[in-house]
């Protein structure tokens, strides 16, 4: 029985991020092709896309208010539902795509790719995000899922004359849709256990199949499967290093970042609700990848010369240590999950900003060793290079520290100590290559020709944007920590 | 003011760093008077702690409690007993002098050195006050960062090496211990319902842990303080990085950052699980780890030829003799391991002085590069030849004092024990006295030596105070010994609460076999 197909004003309060940001990015690209390039002032795409983030963290708020005061509210029949946790994802992804987009203008000038697409296929990313964290079903989330992926495909590659990044994104594409193909496939087989496609209902059922069933085994399967590509765990991690190093910096940064974030939460959702009853099943299975990926991420990051690379085997490793927080699946690890991210946006952006800003000659300069001896150049920065990277090494009091703070607390609550002490000593290796990092700045002599860093209002904004937050949430958490325990709450219900 | 003492004393050398950071950098000479000005004024702001502390009392003082974040039950928590309050005399008094030794010889890269070593400063007052684990947690971290930098930047060559491992061996070991104390922390939520890092509800959860739990938390934590005691066999970094540190950043490390492994054990580890830390298995361990340390850190130092690096494995072996007391359990054994933890902290600091006096002239460290420095330094001789016998533990001085009180202790337990520390002293003075002789003693070998000069007014300047506590200590340790006595007397009771009533007993039995004894004399007599 079907309900009939209405639009109601319900419906369009719960899709508002997604409205305005589709809304946006059409108007980016209307106004791009008629209006904005005749004038050759290419950043007033940027400036119009990060008025809809505006706007988008208007609605964000309003939420937010509605989802305190009167609990979490459905739209659509029950497809997409706005909780704290939704509202708590989306507003990590609104950050990320607005710190991508202040990176993003400058550096696709100089790089002779700034166009209005760009911006366009930024917004198309993240309405698909925004679904992925508040959708209720399958395939809300398939699509939403789908949109975000294919618009990162097209952004990866954006740099046409750079034949990285055309490889890079030909490789994303090519794995990309096999593990679409397979997450597919295993939701196409909870749909045939439940005959309904609602998160919920799939739980149920799965709750009435017997122990070791093969059925649901294959569909848990294929669909971790699916999933682990997008998070980048090991052994589907090998797009990552590509992808992140070919892709202009700025994407390489919103797709670390954002792209991942998404995919947790759409990955907590599927584990939580639909295979919440199987999870003697999934428990050791991504508990298994969870070690495999910090111990592929962790050793491979640790030989890495381009720094992008390097960056991008820490972000597997950091995959692993979030899939961790899942593994626990109590309380602290999945607070530990949403910290993890939080910290995770402004120390990477960080991170990577300051990569995108590193130049010689007017060309990126991206080796470790270009950043010899930078701190006898700028040493401000790279004061806050060094943050960044205790950051990411998880040294307190920095944010980084916080998220592996509630992961840790989850597994020895729940009594994973032996995992719990594989991941506390995958520290010390991650903490070797970050120090990598810092050595280069501040131990290694400059180099003949000196890579400089090379500042423009954009990339000070992230800067300081990052640069505030790693050290605030760092040393004031707990605002943040609130933020993401209500979030999680709203997950497990 | 009166209410934040403690908080004054670490927060003055971070507002030093901030005023070193804010000078331009090209005025090193004034970047020098304000570093040191900061470090004396550091010394300074300890009076009102000295006036306020009350030895006699077993509690912490001068408590400041707020709290920090209260998603984590985390606070910002500072208080001393006697332990702190000796560490932080002596991290201000060490700390000031590694400033003031850096003058001559720290001449590039001088504003961030001096930031650098403020910020360290900051981070290990810190570490002796804290209450709270989980603040406690972030000064340990935390302060690794400057002390990278400074092995990083201004040591020797293998200093990239050096700088790293001694990072990684200590990040290592504390994330062990980050593990033991979440776990402890969930455990005191799951017993009491709230949650708390603050030490006092930590260890209310002993009486709900077994012994095996316990042991495992116990070594969680002892890992981490082992690497940086540094205990045999997580000693491999500590050659590296006493050797290619400067001479101000071995001087910190010997006199200061190991101790935080001594301090970490009495203050965390054995008060929080009491059922770990006397457990069998842990003693018998920790003892023969210790007595391995004492012998092959006296023998290594007897095969070096590198005069650093002989004073940085005689660390091993003298830090070998602390963890022995500590592991005695009884308060001979750990007022004695505090102590000679404290004496350690003066004379090692004495050697690597001396071996900056001519290393700043020299550029070598090998032994065999020097011989007959007597004939050109005597001033340099006799201050050289105190440090050696302080560090020997010749009566008289503060290594003796320290080193009887823990035979005594250890002897107390087991006459092997004993047998094998002394064993280690007459190690300890043969590499000792061999050294000088080398070095000293005979004619001049190497023409390149004939001009050395004898020591400057502010070389002087730095060891005087050195040496004036190791006389002092070794004549008069009195007020150390009470100032350990009450919290030395809190831990005994802790560990074995029957301990003090049991030595009651014992002694009441000795005045009974005396008295029949002499019956039995005065019976015979008549």
């Amino acid at each position: 029985m079907m309900d009939p197909i209405t639009f109601t004003l319900d419906d369009f309060h719960v899709l508002k991020p997604a409205i305005i940001l589709c809304l946006f990015g059409c108007g980016i690209l209307l106004a791009d092709a008629f209006v904005v390039r005749h004038t050759g002032r290419r950043w007033i795409n940027a400036v119009t896309a990060l008025a809809g983030e505006g706007l988008v963290a208007l609605v964000l708020i309003g939420h937010l208010a509605d989802v305190r005061t009167q609990g979490a509210f459905a739209g659509l029949g029950g497809s997409v539902v706005i909780d704290g946790f939704g509202v708590f994802f989306n507003a990590i992804f609104a950050m990320a795509a607005s710190l991508a987009i202040i990176l993003s203008a400058r550096y696709m000038e100089s790089e002779g790719e700034h166009r209005g697409e760009y911006y366009a296929l930024m917004l198309f990313a993240q309405a698909g995000m925004s679904l992925m964290a508040t959708g209720q079903d399958l395939v809300v989330l398939f699509v939403a899922l789908e949109t975000m992926a294919l618009s990162f495909y097209v952004l990866v590659g954006f740099l046409r004359s750079s034949r990285k990044s055309n490889e890079a994104a030909m490789k994303y594409l090519i794995l990309g849709a096999f593990s679409s193909g397979l997450l597919a496939y295993g939701l196409s087989i909870l749909y045939g256990i439940a005959g309904s496609t609602n998160l919920a209902d799939v739980g149920e059922a799965v709750a009435g199949r017997p122990d070791g069933d093969w059925v649901l085994t294959l569909a848990l399967i294929t669909t971790s499967v699916g999933l682990f590509f997008k998070i980048a765990a090991v052994p589907f991690h090998m797009w990552a290093p590509d992808v992140y190093e070919g892709a202009p910096t700025p994407t390489t940064a919103y797709v670390s970042v954002a792209s991942k974030a998404a995919s947790f939460a759409l990955m907590i959702r599927l584990f939580l609700v639909a295979y919440g009853s199987a999870a003697d099943a999934w428990i050791p299975l991504l508990g298994g990848i969870a070690l495999l990926t910090m111990t592929v991420g962790n050793l491979a990051a640790v030989t890495q010369s381009n720094l992008k690379r390097l960056l991008a085997y820490s972000s597997v490793a950091h995959g692993g240590y979030i899939l961790l927080g899942l593994v626990a699946a109590n309380e602290a690890g999945l607070r530990g999950v949403a910290v993890y991210i939080l910290a995770y946006v402004f120390m990477n952006f960080g991170a990577f900003a300051l990569i995108a800003a590193l130049r010689r000659d007017g060309e990126a300069a991206e080796e470790l060793e270009d950043l010899n001896g930078l701190f006898s150049r700028s040493p401000g920065y790279t004061i806050l290079m060094a943050i960044f990277m205790l950051s990411l090494a998880g040294i307190p009091p920095m944010a980084g520290f916080y998220g592996k703070y509630y992961i840790f607390l989850g597994l020895l609550g729940e009594g994973y100590y032996l995992l719990a002490v594989f991941a506390a000593l995958y520290v010390a290796v991650a903490a070797y290559y970050y120090f990598r990092v810092i050595r280069a700045c501040w131990l290694e002599p400059s180099g003949e020709k000196p890579a400089a860093l090379e500042m423009n209002l954009g990339t000070r904004v992230t800067l300081a944007a990052s640069g505030a937050l790693t050290v605030i949430i760092g040393i004031m958490p707990q605002r943040f920590l609130d933020l993401a325990g209500e979030s999680v709450l709203a997950a497990l219900r | 003011m009166s209410d934040n003492i403690l908080s004054i004393i670490w927060l003055t050398p971070l507002v030093g760093m901030i005023a070193v950071m804010c000078l331009p950098k090209e005025s090193a000479q004034l970047i020098r008077y304000v570093a040191n000005a900061f470090a004396v004024l550091g010394l300074l702001v300890t009076i009102p702690m000295i006036r306020a502390f009350d030895s006699a009392n077993g509690d912490f003082q001068l408590i400041e409690r707020v709290d920090w974040i209260p998603a984590l039950g985390a606070q910002y928590y500072l208080g001393i007993d006697g332990f702190g309050y000796l560490m932080i005399l002596l991290t201000v008094v060490v700390g000031w002098l590694s400033i003031l030794c850096s003058w001559a010889s720290i001449q590039n890269r001088v504003k961030e050195y001096y930031a650098f070593f403020l910020f360290l400063q900051a981070g290990m007052l810190g570490v002796f006050m804290v209450l709270d684990v989980f603040l406690f947690y972030v000064f340990w971290e935390i302060m690794l960062v400057p002390m990278y930098f400074i092995i990083g930047i201004w040591g020797g060559k293998q200093r990239l090496y050096a700088a790293i491992k001694f990072f990684l061996y200590t990040l290592a070991g504390s994330v062990l211990m980050l593990l033991a104390m979440l776990t402890v922390y969930f455990k005191h939520f799951e017993q009491f319902g709230f949650y708390s890092f603050a030490l006092e509800d930590l260890m209310r959860v002993a009486a709900y842990t077994g012994p095996d739990m316990q042991f495992w938390l116990f070594w969680g934590f002892f890992v981490a303080f082992a690497v940086k005691v540094p205990m045999f066999p997580f000693h491999t970094w500590l050659p590296d990085a006493h050797t290619e540190a400067p001479t101000a950043g071995s001087v910190i490390l010997a006199g200061i950052l190991l101790k935080m492994g001594l301090y970490g054990l009495v203050r965390f580890a054995m008060p929080m699980f009491p059922k770990g830390a006397t457990d069998d298995l842990t003693v018998t361990l920790v003892a023969v780890l210790s007595i391995v340390g004492i012998v092959y850190g006296a023998l290594v130092s007897l095969m070096q030829s590198d005069w650093k690096r002989l004073v940085a494995y005689s660390s091993v072996s003298h830090l070998g003799f602390c963890t022995l007391g500590l592991i005695a359990l009884n308060p001979n054994g750990i007022a004695g391991g505090m102590l000679q933890g404290l004496n350690h902290g003066l004379s090692t600091p004495l050697l690597f002085l001396a071996v900056g006096v001519v290393y700043d002239q020299r550029h070598t460290r090998a032994i065999a590069d020097y011989g007959g420095l007597a004939n050109r330094m005597p001033v340099y001789t006799v201050l050289f030849a105190i440090s050696l016998f302080a560090s020997m533990g010749m009566p008289g001085l503060n290594g003796f004092i320290g080193e009887f009180t823990i035979l005594r202790g250890a002897f107390e337990v087991s006459a092997v024990w004993a047998g094998f520390a002394v064993l280690g002293i007459v190690l300890g003075a043969a590499y000792l006295l061999w050294l000088f002789q080398r070095v000293m003693l005979g004619p001049i070998t190497n023409p390149e030596n004939e001009g050395v000069r004898d020591m400057n007014l502010r070389e002087i300047v730095v060891m005087a105070p050195l040496i004036a506590g190791c006389f002092w200590i070794g004549l008069y340790p009195k007020p150390c010994f009470e100032i350990l006595e009450a919290p030395t007397r809190k831990l005994v009771e802790r560990l074995d609460p029957d301990y003090y009533s049991r030595q009651a007993e014992a002694l009441a039995g000795h005045d009974e076999t005396l008295a029949l004894a002499l019956a039995e004399d005065s019976a015979a007599s008549e």
